[in-house]
């Protein structure tokens, strides 16, 4: 019965958002604020019922009802209950599902913060937003279902995928999709903004709140895709470049192009052509992800072309929303004619560097992946596109991106300073220099541009710490702590993001100087890992909820003395029969020695590959400082919607001159 | 689902058919140099049967097949070219992950480098435009209601 309602209460939300998509609009179009009033309570009383739905299937799983086929397939009574929980998402109906929710709850959320919006840009934003929700509970409803029912109703589950049983899935995936999801808020905006004409300064600051959300939750969606997989898949990578990955990286590339660009239209009222389609095109990439990963296009062609129902529907929204938003703003390109003037030596300036070398890689990421499909469907042939083509083309456009970070931030409104900006850095360069021949002489012999990188990476860090500290210190010291409470807190939050940046930078390239051993070792054998050596003390069974498995049990030396305990194991999932393999790690500072044992041979030998992985943990620091930066940035008073401006406290840097 | 954890049910069916992990300590070749060579020529092939993964972290079979095999030219005395030449004649360019700039890859290879002129040649277009273009023809005129907004704002921002 519970089932039931959820299903139902989908069927309703469906009929709302055709609602919501229509009387709001014509609201807005004809300037009647009584019809775009009736948004709002649209779309809250939608994000309602697709929550009831959502926790009718969450009650399923949690009692294992196995008279719905989702559960079945997925679920098992063994389970502990946090992957009964999480395993609603742990698959493709009930993920879509959430992203359904996750769209609805954009759309509550503007209904809610909506009293400072103008009406008719209220109305057309929330109506497109109906538009994308009507879509896809479309697609659910009659190509993924997940409230299906099985009679007669099997006695046990077939479990969720083993690999998915972590802690990491029930944070990641909501994560992940609060961010790509987010993004069609913004698409909405922009598309109403299109619609009703508004497209200013104003809207640039009521879409900047929207655009952070999706950017700090996506941040962190990938940051903890990329930790789960170095943790969970068991050879310590952390990026694969693999066709799903990707798909979630090119929205983050022009996500934050847009957050930058958004800037310049904020405060110049320039870029704003390029800033509207910065929007429509991050959503569009965020629709091109789902169509790859739900489609089973990027496991073959062929695959698709066999069971094409549900990719052929993505793909008609995706060509739907696409060409609409393309359309729409072919026709009003042209009324956005207009900005101010800036020299090419400018804020601007360096944000223009910033968004072409951002569009540029997110461009190079999906040619790259959509390459070998486009080949092999017109001329036949195969080829592969892998991790070598995206570090020889990401890299490349990362690297002047990361070089102009610390002298953009620095740079006038209008026309900057470079020789000046440099002066203002010669401390930050030259304690980095200092830092980077430490680091040098420490490692001994690598890659030159590792040490390039680490150096950079180091140059990014003090450079953005050393302004916060220029602002605090101008004057003196006395009332420093006043200045440094009294900062914007958007500066602080530029200043720690790249920050942020930097120490990303640093964790990626030290992954050059990882030390590797690959041996079959014997109980009492030992193993040397740079300055750490590893040894086997035995391997024993244990039984868990719903695995039996294989523990090795390893002690870490640093030098003589007993640093850490680890217990790798080799998994068997009753349910799927399905092996896994559970790492040991321990961490020293930033970095961390890494165990993943493989086959025990003759119950005496285990096979393992273990890393000395030194300041590897940066790699997700970084990213999580930038989200953290993101938050900071949210919390600023002058960015929330609407919110009266006071005067501001910096009006040579902040305002526009003119 | 997420896309990572996509990733990770492909993996997982691949570990299915497979063994245990990618390089095993058996196949190593005892000469280190030769090891580093083979290791890193493995890291740009293709583990054909599997999604985007190289023979150096897959664990199928025929990965551990062609590291052997990679190995064994290497101790044979090949070079890193005539191996890759020997594999693509048996398996086709699909095997490698970094593919060769041909006639049929020239635009996977020259279009970021192309996206990146025409960017910086349309940004070009914003430093050099008059003056007077700042106008806004499509701002509409403020509403008798937003006029009032915007007096009552401005009043609490004096009073503040």
């Amino acid at each position: 019965m519970i089932v039931e309602i959820g299903h139902y209460a989908l069927v309703l939300a469906l009929v709302l958002t055709l609602f919501q998509a229509t009387f709001p609009l014509w609201g807005a179009i004809r300037r009647d604020a009584a019809l775009v009033a009736l948004g709002p309570y649209a779309a809250i009383a939608q994000f309602l019922l697709i929550s009831v739905s959502f926790a009718a299937l969450t009650y399923a799983y949690l009692v294992s009802d196995f008279s719905v086929s989702n559960v079945y397939e997925n679920s098992h009574t063994l389970k502990p209950l946090i992957y009964k929980w999480s395993g609603v998402w742990g698959n493709h109906e009930g993920s879509m599902l959430l992203w359904v929710l996750i769209l609805a709850l954009f759309g509550a959320g503007v209904a809610v913060f909506s009293r400072n919006l103008p009406n008719d840009l209220l109305g057309a934003t929330l109506a497109v937003q109906a538009m994308i929700a009507a879509a896809f509970l479309a697609f659910v409803l009659f190509a993924s279902n997940p409230f299906l029912r099985l009679g007669p109703a099997p006695f046990e589950g077939r479990d969720l995928n083993p690999i998915l049983q972590d802690p990491g899935l029930a944070i990641h995936p909501p994560l992940l999709y609060l961010g790509y999801v987010g993004y069609s808020i913004v698409f909405s905006f922009a598309a109403g903004a299109l619609i009703v004409g508004r497209i200013d300064a104003a809207f640039a600051r009521m879409l900047r709140p929207w655009n952070l959300v999706a950017w700090i939750t996506l941040t962190l969606g990938i940051a903890m895709g990329s930790y789960w997989a170095y943790y969970e898949l068991g050879w310590g990578g952390y990026w694969f470049w693999d066709p799903v990955e990707n798909a979630s990286l090119m929205p983050w590339l022009t996500g934050t192009a847009l957050l930058h660009s958004a800037i310049v239209m904020e405060k110049r009222e320039a870029l704003k052509i390029w800033t509207i389609l910065l929007a429509i095109i991050t959503f569009s990439l965020s629709l091109l992800g789902t169509f790859l990963v739900r489609s089973g296009v990027l496991t073959s062609v062929h695959a698709f072309a066999v069971d094409p129902e549900r990719g052929l529907f993505i793909l008609i929204i995706l060509i739907a929303f696409i060409g609409g938003s393309f359309t729409l703003f072919a026709f009003r390109a042209r009324a956005m004619e207009s900005g101010g003037l800036f020299a090419p030596v400018s804020r601007e300036g360096a944000l223009v560097l910033n968004n072409l070398f951002l569009a540029v890689a997110a461009l190079a990421v999906l040619v790259g992946t959509l390459y070998p499909l486009a080949l092999e469907g017109v001329t036949g042939q195969k080829i592969s596109v892998g991790p070598p083509f995206f570090n020889l083309t990401i890299v490349p456009l990362m690297l002047p991106l990361f070089v102009a970070i610390p002298f953009g931030q620095r740079l006038a409104w209008k026309r900057g300073d470079l020789l000046g900006v440099a002066q203002r850095m010669v401390f930050a360069m030259g304690l980095s220099l200092l830092a980077t021949l430490v680091v040098a002489y420490h490692i001994g012999r690598g890659p030159a541009l590792a040490i390039i990188a680490i150096g950079l990476g180091i140059f990014i860090l003090l450079a953005s710490l050393d302004e916060i500290r220029e602002r605090v210190m101008r004057g003196g010291t006395a009332g420093a702590l006043h200045r440094l409470i009294g900062l914007p807190r958007t500066f602080l939050a530029t200043a720690l993001a790249h920050a942020g940046v930097g120490i990303m930078v640093i964790g990626i390239a030290f992954t050059a100087f990882e030390k590797e051993a690959i041996v079959s070792m014997k109980p009492g054998e030992t193993v040397k890992l740079g300055e750490y050596s590893l040894t086997l003390r035995g391997i024993a069974p244990y039984s868990g909820p719903n695995y039996t498995s294989t523990v090795a049990h390893f002690v870490v030396h640093d030098g003589t003395r007993q640093v850490a305990e680890l217990r790798p194991a080799k998994r068997v999932y009753i349910g799927r029969q399905m092996p896994t393999s559970e790492v040991g790690r321990h961490r020293v500072g930033f970095s961390e020695v890494y165990v993943a044992i493989g086959e025990t041979s003759d119950g005496n030998h285990v096979d393992l590959r273990a890393y000395w992985k030194p300041f590897v943990t940066l790699i997700w620091i970084g990213p999580v400082l930038m989200a953290l930066a993101g938050l900071l940035s949210l919390s600023d008073r002058r960015l929330r919607v609407g919110a009266p401006r006071v005067a501001a406290r910096r009006p040579e840097r902040l305002e526009p001159a003119e | 689902m997420s896309a990572l954890s996509r990733r990770a049910l492909v993996f997982g069916s691949l570990v299915l058919s497979g063994t245990a992990m990618a390089v095993q300590p058996g196949e190593q070749l005892k000469d280190a140099a030769q090891e580093a060579r083979a290791r890193k020529l493995s890291a740009e092939l293709r583990c054909l049967v599997c999604q985007n993964q190289s023979i150096d972290d897959s664990d199928a079979e025929l990965a551990r097949d062609l590291r052997r095999l990679v190995r064994e030219r290497i101790s044979a005395g090949d070079s890193d070219s005539a191996i890759r030449q020997f594999l693509v004649a048996r398996y086709g360019e699909f095997v490698l992950l970094r593919p060769p700039f041909s006639l049929s890859t020239a635009l996977l290879w020259s279009l970021p480098a192309i996206a990146l002129a025409g960017g910086i040649f349309a940004a070009r277009s914003l430093f050099g435009r008059p003056a007077e273009a700042v106008a806004t023809p499509e701002s509409a005129p403020l509403a008798e209601a937003e006029k009032q907004a915007l007096e009552a704002l401005l009043a609490r921002r004096d009073q503040a």
